[in-house]
């Protein structure tokens, strides 16, 4: 500044631009901070617009679907708004022997009264719709609580004028955004009833049992037993084409089980996240239960495992979050095939003729029938 | 909720683009174009190049701020909208090489029957849906 101050001299311009300087400098030395609050609860106001843009748009669509699918005899809307604040209260886990037994059992009772609301509210649905449904409508929910969490934190940042707290929710807002977006493609695919990503597994399967036989074992699940290379195999795939994960781990055990735990191998197909760089529809191999979710399920099977010391494989096939949750893309279709072979050839290679083995898909079997 | 649902009709505050703020960009605007204009002047009739320049500065500052802040009103009025992707179903012969691909329709599903072949009259089926994403190539490093 000195040197400026210098160079204008009495000039009345370089007097101006020297008191505009220091002022300049003064507001920032002291409001810097607020400035730059501002800018960041501005970032948060216009991402919570587009937020509650598709929340109000999820909630629409829903209404619209159960009206058009299910004629009910009232008008819906009242009933939704209430299902939207829906909460489901997890176990205490201070003492954790027996958890997982209680959180199955939560989200049994969930499952149960998530789909009787919803049999309530669309009485002419079939099925396979009221599945949809209620899997649009759980999205709907996701979408009410990413707004209404991101809304806390704003007020809570405008009311505090905290700057962590502003921080904090401007700096995962780009994360959260991506989900929203992705759960909002999902709801669209939901309600009419599209393949999602997350299937890629269940489709691996469909593939294999189609034109075979089949019989409905454990909660939305069937399982059909065909004959790959001398190896007798119990194929078990989501009952499609109604939106459903069912219970893998309680099919798996019930196979198991059925065998005496005479199994040779179990190959488990699942879509798992890409990371940045990895391209959609790659496919890999490994050991493990490649079943995701609350976890009940891979505790299941690996308590099945342990107890007949069985090998475990896991055929995955790489996609986006995003690409999971909304209508599957050409590459990860395209990938099924390749996966398919991939199967074949883990079970020519790691067990022998005349054993028994279980592919098992798993992800949301809508969209895809059997 | 109920509440939330009847306020989305009016738009939020962000969504709200005021008309202060569109006067305070008109004003930048016409002071920046003055600007430019007394940059003219020193140059041409005060024959004064520094200050000819340090309006010059002001001038183009200030057009450019006024150009990106109603560029950016303008794309978060854009924004504003859910992009559907255009899903694809397949349909093809189990017998012979007949395959249609047609838009998604509500009830198609992937394995579900549709009808007769119109060329050997054997069953059709829904052997494929999903999406095609046309991403720009690009030059990847890694």
């Amino acid at each position: 500044m000195i040197p400026q101050a210098a160079q204008f001299g009495t000039d009345p311009i370089g007097i101006i631009f020297q008191v505009i300087f220091t002022l300049v400098f003064v507001v920032f030395i002291f409001y810097g901070q607020r400035i730059q609050m501002y800018v960041m609860l501005r970032e948060v106001e216009t991402s919570l617009l587009r937020l509650k843009y598709i929340r109000d748009e999820g909630r629409k669509t829903a209404i619209e679907t159960i009206k058009e699918l299910g004629k009910p005899a009232a008008d819906p809307t009242q009933r939704v708004d209430q299902f939207l604040e829906y909460i489901a209260i997890p176990p205490e886990a201070m003492d954790p022997a027996g958890v997982v037994w209680k959180l199955e059992h939560i989200l049994d009772v969930q499952d149960t009264r998530l789909k009787d609301e919803v049999t309530l509210m669309a009485p002419q649905a079939t099925s396979a719709q009221i599945n949809n449904l209620e899997t649009s409508l759980e999205i709907a929910i996701g979408l009410n609580i990413i707004y209404k969490v991101i809304r806390h934190y704003y007020m809570l940042g405008k009311k505090t004028w905290s700057l962590y707290v502003i921080m904090q929710i401007q700096m995962i807002l780009p994360l959260i955004m991506r989900e929203a977006e992705a759960y909002a493609a999902a709801l669209k695919a939901a309600t009419l009833g599209q393949p999602w990503g997350d299937g890629a597994g269940q489709l691996v399967a469909g593939k294999l049992i189609y034109g075979h036989e089949q019989r409905k074992i454990e909660k939305d699940y069937l399982v059909s037993t065909i004959q790959i290379e001398g190896r007798t195999v119990h194929v078990l795939k989501g009952e499609g084409p109604g939106g459903s994960v069912g219970k893998p781990g309680e099919a798996i055990r019930q196979v198991i089980e059925e065998n005496n735990g005479k199994i040779t191998s179990i190959i488990i197909i699942d879509a798992v996240q890409k990371l940045e760089g990895e391209k959609p529809g790659e496919v890999a191999e490994g050991i493990g239960v490649a079943i995701g979710g609350p976890g009940v399920d891979q505790f299941k099977v690996e308590e099945e495992l342990v107890k007949y010391k069985i090998p475990v494989n896991a055929v995955v096939i790489k996609e986006d979050v995003g690409d999971a949750v909304s209508p599957m893309r050409k590459e990860v279709f395209d990938a099924v095939d390749t996966t398919i072979e991939r199967v074949k050839r883990v079970i020519m290679e790691r067990t022998k003729e005349g054993d028994a083995v279980i592919v098992a898909g798993i992800g949301n079997t809508i969209g895809i029938g059997q | 909720m109920s509440e939330d649902s009847e306020k989305t009709e009016t738009p939020g505050p962000a969504q709200r683009v005021s008309s202060y703020f569109f006067l305070i960009i008109f004003i930048t605007l016409i002071l920046s174009f003055a600007a430019l204009g007394f940059a003219y002047n020193s140059f041409v009739t005060e024959n004064n190049a520094f200050l000819a320049a340090i309006f010059l500065i002001i001038g183009f500052v200030g057009v450019s701020f006024s150009t990106y802040m109603l560029l950016q009103t303008r794309r978060r009025v854009m924004q504003l909208s859910l992009e559907i992707p255009p899903v694809l179903t397949t349909i093809t012969c189990q017998k012979c090489d007949f395959k249609n691909q047609r838009e998604f329709e509500r009830g198609d599903f992937i394995f579900k029957e549709a009808g007769p072949c119109p060329k050997c009259n054997n069953k059709l089926l829904i052997s494929a849906i999903y999406r095609e994403v046309k991403e720009k190539p690009k030059k990847e490093i890694f």
